[in-house]
């Protein structure tokens, strides 16, 4: 589904992605990990362009997406996002956050798109914070909100860049249990974390990168029990 | 003394179309103030716009170096002689014969396009860069997310200061009598010229703008308000 090629990406002179090679397939779970610095979040963005890579191609359902004959805001409405920092319009209410997009978009007349966004607010818990603004709710509440606001695109991906990073630690589950319900239904999935139990439970492959290239892949299990890098082991034994 | 001086304007003010020269005057400043703002913030909201957009390419490059030279030349002269060159020089030069009011209205526009563009873009900055970045992986353009969020917020941030923006437009307007527009300060003078009193014409003209700039306080006031209901903390 998503295929990266040589990927290089500087930011000036730091060289932050060194040449990424991978495939992510339709349904699976893929979590980052790695040190800070070590490019994971770069690589993530580059996923839908947030980031313009330097060198390499990004394709997405066979299509080049980093090739300037491609619309990358089409491209978007087919791949979540979820930040750190939820970014939620500050502006807006809930429910219009979640609806700006499919309504402007066209993807769905205003009415579905109401309808769509209290149904998913509903099964996050937050059907009573459709009319809120975002300065309203608490963090783990805006990431769940964040989180249904890419949902309501019908995406057939969802990047997370480090969704619990900025919660309070009592936020972390209510934010993981929503992406758990996410993973069992078969939502393609890429998440830069440091939550290492989520890890453990969801992925199918885990990726450890370091010094902007992947270090190693491997399935969970053996990712944690058997880890091979020398530079993983030593991260294991610092984080676990 | 105060007496028979407050009388002699009095009988100007009533009998001797006093009045109507001070509502001509204040229809003339708070059109100037209010079009000029108007336009102003029609220009500076494009100008800012251009100063904060990516510079990828030449195009963005070459209007943002207009941009720049746009606000450097209206800050760096005063606004009288934006007014007297306009009028005097550039008017002439292009053939146009236009009246005083309209003449200032353009250059009030003008001039307060530069100030605003520069309050708008510290007000766009100003807003969570995460912002634009939640709009562009939803799939939105970096039009509309500029539009429909960037743009909104900046505005409820910057509102104080374009307020200050509007009450100094509101003073600035005593400059317009320079090209022969009647605004509040001519329409006063006008009165004190009757009988050579120029005291309490003065002072009323003092109150008039007070009064102006303390109403304009309190609707800011209340649009920031009312604009706030989105800041509402748990």
């Amino acid at each position: 589904m998503i295929k990266v090629c040589n990927l290089h990406k500087k930011f000036g002179d730091n060289h932050v992605l060194r040449g990424i090679d991978y495939e992510i397939q339709k349904g699976e779970k893929i979590v980052v990990i790695g040190p800070s610095g070590s490019g994971k979040s770069t690589f993530l963005r580059c996923l839908n362009l947030l980031e313009t890579p330097t060198e390499g191609e990004i394709y997405f359902d066979g299509e080049q997406i980093n090739d300037k004959k491609c619309d990358i805001n089409k491209v978007r409405q087919h791949m979540g996002m979820v930040f750190q920092h939820f970014n939620l319009f500050n502006n807006k209410t809930i429910l219009d956050n979640i609806t700006l997009s499919p309504i402007h978009n066209k993807l769905m007349t205003k009415d579905e798109a109401e309808k769509n966004a209290r149904d998913l607010l509903e099964r996050v818990g937050l059907s009573d914070k459709a009319d809120a603004y975002p300065s309203q709710l608490s963090g783990g509440q805006k990431q769940r909100a964040a989180i249904v606001r890419s949902l309501a695109m019908n995406p057939e991906v969802i990047l997370f860049d480090e969704p619990t990073s900025a919660l309070d630690p009592e936020m972390v589950g209510e934010v993981l249990d929503v992406m758990k319900r996410l993973a069992k239904k078969g939502m393609t999935m890429v998440v830069v974390t440091h939550e290492m139990g989520f890890a453990r439970e969801v992925a199918d492959k885990v990726l450890f990168m370091d010094e902007g290239i992947i270090q190693e892949e491997a399935e969970p299990e053996e990712f944690f029990n058997n880890p091979k890098n020398p530079r993983l082991q030593d991260f294991l034994s610092k984080v676990l | 003394m105060l007496e028979k001086k407050f009388e002699a304007f009095w009988d100007v003010f009533i009998n001797y179309g006093g009045i109507d020269t001070v509502l001509e005057g204040l229809k003339n400043t708070l059109l100037i103030a209010c079009i000029g703002l108007l336009i102003g913030i029609v220009i500076g909201t494009l100008l800012a716009t251009i100063r904060v957009l990516p510079k990828s390419n030449i195009i963005v490059k070459i209007l943002d170096k207009i941009a720049i030279f746009y606000v450097s030349i209206f800050r760096g002269t005063p606004m009288v002689v934006q007014l007297l060159i306009f009028y005097y020089v550039l008017m002439p030069l292009a053939g146009l014969h236009l009246k005083s009011v309209p003449v200032a209205i353009i250059v009030f526009g003008l001039n307060s396009g530069a100030y605003i563009s520069e309050i708008m873009r510290a007000g766009i900055l100003s807003v969570d860069p995460g912002q634009m970045e939640g709009g562009r992986a939803v799939g939105l353009s970096y039009g509309t997310t500029m539009t429909k969020i960037i743009i909104p917020q900046a505005v409820k941030n910057i509102l104080p200061t374009m307020g200050n923006e509007f009450i100094t437009l509101i003073k600035e307007t005593s400059i317009v009598s320079f090209i022969g527009a009647t605004d509040l300060y001519v329409a006063f003078q006008n009165i004190g010229n009757n009988n050579y009193e120029y005291m309490v014409p003065y002072l009323f003209m003092a109150l008039i703008y007070i009064v102006l700039v303390v109403i304009i306080s309190l609707i800011i006031k209340f649009m920031e308000r009312s604009l706030r209901k989105s800041d509402k903390s748990l």
